[in-house]
């Protein structure tokens, strides 16, 4: 593993008065599996957010595969097309089939002729393991299915990096695991990701590295072990207590 | 939560007007042409508003000095001259203290019923009182007041009374078609239906066409109603149908679990609906309602298409006089700044009502 | 149930079906009863006024004139034809200003969402504006404004003679036919049919190699590059029909009245107004996580907007939309007060020389309700395949 496919540097950024970056240093290697964990309004998902440019840092440099995000249009949509995200809420079109969800992009941003974009996206809703539901529409599926079908449409554009906004946060309990499942099976294939979630257990398991947030500022960043185990911060054995106290 | 700024961090935003204008104007390249070529027509806009309204305009003298200035700026010595019949109408000149007493009055009431605190069954009573006040006060003949027969009313009281009580004569005919067409029985709903969608698509005028052609054959020979009775009448029957929809509405967003619960406590169909229903669903749509009262207030003006003369009609009747038919736009422009004033102040009102809808809840 | 006296009947009087019924009786008793007496009044009034009922009026003479009519109408014509030509005349209004005041209404709608504040505070201006003025002093305004133009002699001149504006309306130059035009025409058909034609095509190799040819100009060439072509090669045959004064008008030409030209800018810029509002709430109704997902995914803002946020608003637009439309058709009958002669005007006329009240009235109503009802069935029929699916 040679030189980091994500690197923060100084990151900062501001909603209007309000600091919700300070000083982000980070930096990704190629196959690493992150999750971010922390207190509602600590900056995660401002920070993974920054990553494909849905929010714009104000100083410091963010590099994405060797492309540096800055004003231009152009480096945004390259970096976008190498980055996938799903989202808390799915954000699937609801005009649109689970297939075609999944088609829009191959076709429109990287020219792939339908056929070929419609096989790879019934490969990859195989994969999220519901090929069976690729004609129906959004509305027709429940949270933990759309959710998947969130899964497979941005891993059709074959990101080299995968962002996952809480996945599982808008899930009724038992649908939880069906989608964890998914992500679990795409970190063992080695895609590089970032994770912001609550799910304790699914840190431990598959994370190289997890990351606590508290205020915009990266308090704590360890192995999973480490993490868990011997926490160094006062606020990270804080929220620890607080979360794995159920 | 707040540190302040990371050190040495920079303020988010520069502040400013040149900062501001750079955000909100000139952001983009489109943008700033968008601003200068927008810019450039207001200043030309401006330009010839400000000739014509303020610099050029005559504003008193009879109608020659506004000959002699023709075509260079406005004339407002119209306004100053026929201001009292363009807001009074025919309603004779002595007693033209009265309307103003009754405007004056709505205005103060208007005033009053903004405020949420006063919100009451009272406050109900309270406006029909004062409507019953107001056309007792129009119409005189007790007091000492010298009567003042309907045909004579006009101006802005005659617009005021045609759509207040339009509005507000209209609403229980509105609740009775809004529960009609939600009610179980398939006769009740279809007449409700039915009345509902054939006067929503209708123009009103066909309506008070139909009032004031149509309703002198409805009844008996040798009665006869007034015009401004059955101009009053068909605004009431048209509007209701408008307003049954937005009860409607307000009735169907009452969650299901309200008329169980009306029903576990053995509360028959009108007594559920009186104390449970609609007080919340009412509540409900008080934005809308404010919307179609707008609405009406508007539409009143079309009275004058029957001959009536509110504050349209007077102003047209006031620019037939040959010496100032030149000038009818200025009066137009007199009378849409009312309107405008009246109309945008309900629009305002109800948009806040809207937004601030369930904020004041007691604690 | 309260506690009610035992017995047969009141049970059964207590029970929910018998009361509805009891009800409905009732209100048709009562509804039967106040149509009894208004009809007996009516036919005392009719008989006492010595007025036929019935529709055989409309076979008399109208003997009044139309100024513009669609079909061919005389003084001589019959009432009949006289609505007929009202009807027309009211359709061409309403299609006309249902056409500029969507096309006004959505730059409004989307000037108000913009990004420039002082664009969006214009737009908003112009909402606040018109709608707070009731639309027949508007269009009295507006006509007020075309009469005060210079008379035919000073007319308003642009275009090189080929525009004037004077208080006569507004008088434009036509083309002169040549057969040249009919042949051009005939291109223009071939060529939209070629563009689609090049669209499939261009849709077949994209599912089959993935590589996109660009459409809309293409499709423009196509359209109008043929006839382009023959019309210059022959040597552009215009010979424009200009208006010119003679004596105390202007003749020539094609021309529109002050009247139709007051009422179909009032309506339109008023209804733009209300579709503008449209307009924008759909647009923002488009959740905020639609647009970040298709960013995240790499479209850019264009396409963005074609394939995501645009198919969604219109969804929200189209219904409040169509009522729009159909307040503007109800709005056009305000003609009356300008005297433009469609439907509402020319009803009004014959019932004032006929005294036949019900039946015109009844006439008027039932064009404006089979209007309203048609695009309403075609609204629902239109909301039913695009509704979303869901579960």
């Amino acid at each position: 593993m040679s030189a980091p496919i994500i690197e923060l540097r100084q990151v900062h950024k501001w909603f209007a008065r309000f600091h919700v970056l300070r000083a982000i240093d980070l930096s990704v290697k190629a196959g690493e599996r992150i999750v971010i964990c922390g207190p509602s309004g600590s900056g995660k998902s401002t920070l993974i957010r920054c990553i494909n440019r849905l929010e714009t840092h104000q100083k410091g440099t963010i590099i994405v595969d060797g492309i540096e995000l800055t004003e231009r249009t152009r480096d945004i949509e390259a970096v976008r097309r190498k980055v996938g995200m799903v989202f808390q809420q799915f954000n699937l079109f609801p005009h649109l089939t689970a297939l075609q969800n999944c088609t829009l992009a191959p076709i429109w941003v990287q020219g792939l002729p339908k056929r070929a974009a419609e096989e790879a996206a019934m490969r990859y809703l195989e994969r999220v393991r519901i090929p069976e539901q690729a004609h129906k529409y959004p509305g027709q599926l429940s949270g933990g299915q759309q959710q998947r079908v969130a899964i497979a449409r941005a891993l059709c554009l074959n990101p080299k990096i995968m962002l996952f906004d809480e996945p599982t946060s808008a899930l009724d309990p038992e649908m939880i695991k069906e989608v964890l499942d998914v992500i679990v099976e795409l970190a063992e294939s080695g895609m590089t990701m970032l994770c912001v979630t609550h799910e304790m257990g699914f840190a431990r398991r598959v994370a190289d590295r997890v990351i606590f947030m508290d205020e915009g500022e990266i308090v704590e960043a360890a192995p999973p072990e480490r993490f868990f185990g011997a926490p160094e911060n006062e606020r990270t054995r804080q929220f620890l207590s607080q979360v794995l106290a159920h | 939560m707040t540190r302040g700024h990371a050190p040495n961090g920079p303020p988010p935003l520069p502040r400013g007007p040149i900062a501001w204008a750079r955000r909100h104007l000139f952001n983009t390249w489109y943008n700033a042409i968008l601003t200068l070529g927008a810019l450039y027509l207001i200043a030309l806009g401006l330009k010839a508003a400000i000739g014509w309204i303020i610099v050029d305009a005559v504003w008193l003298g009879g109608s020659e000095a506004c000959h002699a200035a023709k075509g260079e700026g406005a004339c407002w010595a119209l306004i100053a001259e026929k201001h009292r019949f363009i807001l009074f109408g025919t309603y004779p000149y002595e007693e033209q203290w009265r309307p103003a007493l009754a405007v004056a009055l709505f205005v103060a009431a208007v005033g009053l019923s903004t405020w949420r605190r006063l919100w009451s069954r009272a406050l109900v009573v309270g406006w029909f009182v004062l409507f019953a006040a107001l056309a007792l006060l129009l119409h005189g003949g007790v007091f000492g007041l010298t009567p003042v027969s309907t045909e004579l009313w006009g101006g802005l009281p005659l617009t005021i009374l045609l759509s207040v009580i339009g509005i507000g004569l209209s609403l229980p005919l509105a609740v009775l078609l809004a529960l009609g067409r939600r009610s179980s029985m398939p006769l009740i709903r279809a007449i409700s239906v039915g009345y509902i969608e054939l006067v929503r698509g209708v123009p009103l005028i066909s309506i008070l066409f139909m009032a004031s052609v149509m309703f002198p054959l409805f009844l008996p020979e040798g009665v006869t109603i007034n015009k401004l009775l059955r101009a009053q009448v068909g605004i009431i029957l048209f509007s209701a149908a408008y307003l049954a929809e937005v009860v409607r509405g307000g009735l169907q967003a009452i969650p299901s679990g309200q008329y169980e619960a009306a029903d576990a406590l053995g509360l028959g169909y009108w007594r559920k609906m009186r104390l449970v229903i609609l007080p919340q669903a009412l509540r409900l749509v008080i934005p809308p309602m404010v919307n179609s009262f707008i609405a009406t207030f508007k539409d009143t003006s079309l009275v004058i298409i029957i001959g009536l003369y509110d504050l349209l009609g007077a102003v047209r009747t006031a620019t037939n006089d040959p010496l100032w038919r030149a000038f009818t736009t200025e009066g137009y422009i007199f009378v849409a700044a009312i309107f405008f004033v009246f109309c945008s102040f309900m629009s305002r009102y109800s948009r806040r009502l809207e937004q601030g809808a369930g904020e004041r809840r007691p604690q | 149930m309260v506690e009610r006296p035992p017995g047969g009947a009141w049970v059964w009087l207590g029970s929910r079906g018998a009361r509805a019924i009891v009800y409905q009786t009732l209100v048709i008793a009562a509804l039967g009863a106040l149509g009894y007496y208004l009809v007996a009044n009516t036919l005392d009034n009719l008989a006492s006024r010595n007025i036929a009922t019935g529709f055989g009026f409309l076979d008399r003479e109208a003997g009044f004139p139309i100024a513009e009519h669609a079909v061919a109408y005389s003084p001589a014509s019959s009432y009949g034809r006289a609505y007929l030509v009202g009807i027309l005349n009211t359709l061409q209004v309403a299609a006309i200003g249902i056409g500029l005041a969507t096309v006004l209404g959505t730059l409004v709608g989307i000037a108000r969402l913009s990004s420039n504040w002082l664009i969006a505070r214009l737009a908003s201006s112009y909402i606040g504006v018109l709608r707070n003025i009731p639309l027949i002093l508007q269009l009295f305004f507006w006509y007020g404004l075309v009469l005060a133009l210079p008379g035919p002699r000073d007319a308003l001149e642009a275009v090189g003679g080929h525009v004037y504006l004077s208080n006569r309306g507004f008088a434009f130059a036509l083309p002169g036919f040549d057969s040249v035009h009919a042949w051009a025409l005939i291109l223009v058909g071939l060529g939209i049919v070629a563009a689609i034609g090049f669209g499939i095509f261009v849709r077949w190799r994209q599912a089959r190699s993935g590589r996109r040819l660009p459409v809309f100009w293409p499709a423009v060439a196509f359209t109008i590059g043929p006839a382009a072509i023959l019309f210059a090669a022959s040597g552009a045959p215009l010979d424009w029909q200009r208006p010119a004064l003679t004596g105390f008008n202007i003749v020539g030409g094609g021309r529109l009245s002050p009247e139709f030209f007051a009422l179909v800018f009032g309506l339109t810029t008023y209804t733009a107004a209300y579709i503008a509002e449209v307009v924008r709430a759909g647009i923002l109704a488009v959740p905020r996580g639609q647009s970040e997902a298709a960013l995240a995914l790499g479209l850019g803002r264009g396409r963005m907007l074609r394939f995501v946020i645009l198919p969604q608003a219109l969804r929200l637009i189209v219904p409040p939309a169509t009522n729009q439309y159909l307040n503007l058709t109800k709005n056009s009958s305000l003609a009356v007060g300008i005297g433009y002669q469609e439907l509402v005007s020319i009803g009004n006329t014959t019932i004032n020389q006929t005294g036949q009240a019900i039946e015109g009235i009844a006439m008027i109503m039932a064009v404006y309700l089979t209007i309203s009802l048609t695009i309403s069935a075609l609204m629902n029929l239109y909301n039913r395949r695009i509704a979303l699916k869901v579960r």
